[in-house]
């Protein structure tokens, strides 16, 4: 069967063992992405990130639901850790996401993070790829509960959604240059607790401290009940809102420009590697690693040989 | 197989006893399996559509409940529906010797599992049968 071509024609199994494939990576995920791309680029892609416990599943499901009674279809990539130690994981993003269940409609996807450091997967952008070919209107990521550094969200979606919690306002200084820069709409969720007006107000005064947005779009400051479904209308609208802006101002491009630069260098990384690994033996590789270590070559020059052996024509 | 054994631990029915699922799903997790948790009171369409979207090798299904001799064969009914014959099934629980075997032998549970089992049994089986996978 033609995995492509099946989850072109809306088949659900086809698309879910396409994104293990792609999770898996190697020769085969890569002429399937290539087979789809000319199909992808018509979703709004959406990331959703805050710290662990924020809400970010619930408000990720109550947005879907959502979007659904307009009409638009929903897919959902949710990020979980690895845990270091066992390369195991629990992914359990979709507890909050039951009601989505049963609605062909949406589809909803659990991702490990297997290691890697940026709040989403080293596959997060290429699943993304195919929920797009597969004909979802919109995409939400939910991103693994982030604190500073798991920003690389920003560069895989069009329209990234940070949320915050009442209280977190006292430290709300020093937290998250990081996070508030990519933020192009702030959630205070859990506005039925104590402090989200404070909250919100102290954001709002961060935001006006900070430089003119670069790209001519201020951050709107929302709240929301994500739990009871309340304050989601306005957050969808400030998202389509923003893509709206996105589009009318011309940085859409410039959007998709970072975004096919940041795609582009992860693919060259991780095909460099593979294509050296595939012509340098086991032993060898060793053998650099012993020198290295033993101080007799250093590891940029050994590194400099094995990109000569892995690009060139005639190895093998 | 380099990939890590992909399983799903799901409560079918209304009982409420989620001690033994989160057991198994960490133990599972520290033997570096990515264990997708849906929570309590699951539909047999509800389990088989998340299986079906997270692609699992294994579906593990906790039952307290007594329910078990209708949720489970529906459960397998739906999975063949879907062409989903690859999948292990595993479950534990509250579950009588007679309905385990009538379980395993007449409706495709792989194995059962009762109170007190050990947890390295549980992934030992697991990961024996789906050394096999594709
Ligand atoms: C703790 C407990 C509770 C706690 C649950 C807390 C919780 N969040 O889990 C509370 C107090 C809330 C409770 C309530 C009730 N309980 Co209660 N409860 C128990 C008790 C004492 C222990 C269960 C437990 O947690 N064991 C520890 C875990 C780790 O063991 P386990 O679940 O058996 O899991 C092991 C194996 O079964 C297996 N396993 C389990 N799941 C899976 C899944 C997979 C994939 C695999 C491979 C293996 C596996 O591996 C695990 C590790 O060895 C049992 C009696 C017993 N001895 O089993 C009764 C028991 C389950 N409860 C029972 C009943 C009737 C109830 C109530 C209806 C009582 C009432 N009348 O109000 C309520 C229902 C509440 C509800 N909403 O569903 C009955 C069920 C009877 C039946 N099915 O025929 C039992 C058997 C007691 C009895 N002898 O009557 N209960
Ligand atoms: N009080 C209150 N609780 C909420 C609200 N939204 C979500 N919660 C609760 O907060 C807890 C965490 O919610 P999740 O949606 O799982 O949060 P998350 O950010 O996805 O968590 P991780 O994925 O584990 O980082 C759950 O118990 C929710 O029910 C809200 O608006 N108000
Ligand atoms: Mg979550």
């Amino acid at each position: 069967m033609d995995l492509a071509q099946a989850l072109l024609d809306g088949n659900r199994r086809a698309l879910a063992q396409a994104l293990t494939l792609v999770e898996t990576g190697g020769p085969q995920a890569r002429s399937l992405l290539s087979a789809l791309f000319a199909q992808t680029g018509r979703a709004h892609i959406i990331g959703v990130t805050g710290a662990p416990g924020a809400g970010k599943s619930t408000l990720v499901a109550a947005l879907a639901a959502y979007w659904r009674r307009a009409g638009r279809t929903v897919g959902i990539i949710a990020v979980d850790p690895t845990s270091p130690f066992t390369r195991g994981a629990i992914l359990g993003d979709r507890i909050r996401m039951q009601t989505l269940s049963g609605d062909p409609g949406v589809f909803i996807r659990s991702m490990a993070s297997r290691g890697r450091l940026g709040g989403i997967a080293r596959a997060t952008g290429d699943a993304v790829a195919l929920l797009d070919a597969a004909n979802f209107d919109v995409v939400l990521v939910e991103t693994v509960g982030a604190g500073q550094g798991e920003v690389e969200i920003a560069a895989a979606a069009h329209t990234t959604i940070v949320i915050e919690t009442p209280g977190a306002g006292d430290d709300i200084q020093a937290i998250k240059a990081g996070i508030l820069e990519i933020a192009d709409l702030l959630v205070v969720n859990k506005a039925d607790r104590d402090g989200a007006e404070q909250t919100v107000r102290q954001l709002r005064a961060m935001l006006s401290l900070a430089d003119p947005p670069a790209d001519g779009w201020t951050p709107p400051v929302l709240t929301a009940v994500a739990m009871r479904g309340e304050g989601i209308e306005a957050i969808a609208t400030a998202a389509e809102r923003h893509l709206d802006y996105l589009r009318n101002s011309g940085r859409f491009t410039g959007r998709e420009q970072e975004r096919a630069a940041h795609e582009l260098r992860l693919i060259l990384q991780e095909t460099a590697l593979e294509r050296v690994r595939a012509r340098v033996s086991p032993s060898e590789w060793e053998a650099l690693i012993a020198q290295i270590v033993a101080r007799t070559l250093d590891p940029y020059a050994a590194a400099d040989h094995l990109l000569e052996r892995g690009l060139s024509h005639s190895g093998e | 197989m380099d990939r890590p054994i992909r399983v799903l631990i799901a409560k079918p029915g209304l009982d409420g006893h989620d001690r033994g699922a989160k057991v198994i799903a960490r133990a599972l997790r520290d033997a570096g399996m990515e264990v997708i948790y849906t929570g309590i009171q699951q539909t047999p369409q509800m389990i088989v559509e998340a299986a079906l979207q997270e692609d699992v090798d294994v579906i593990g299904l906790s039952i307290l409940s007594g329910a078990h001799m209708t949720l489970l064969p529906r459960l397998m009914e739906l999975l063949r529906d879907h062409g989903m014959h690859d999948v292990l099934v595993v479950a534990g629980g509250i579950i009588s010797d007679d309905d385990a075997r009538i379980l395993k032998e007449q409706h495709g549970i792989a194995e059962v599992y009762g109170p007190g089992a050990p947890t390295h049994e549980i992934v030992r089986f697991i990961q024996e049968r789906c050394e096999t996978r594709t």
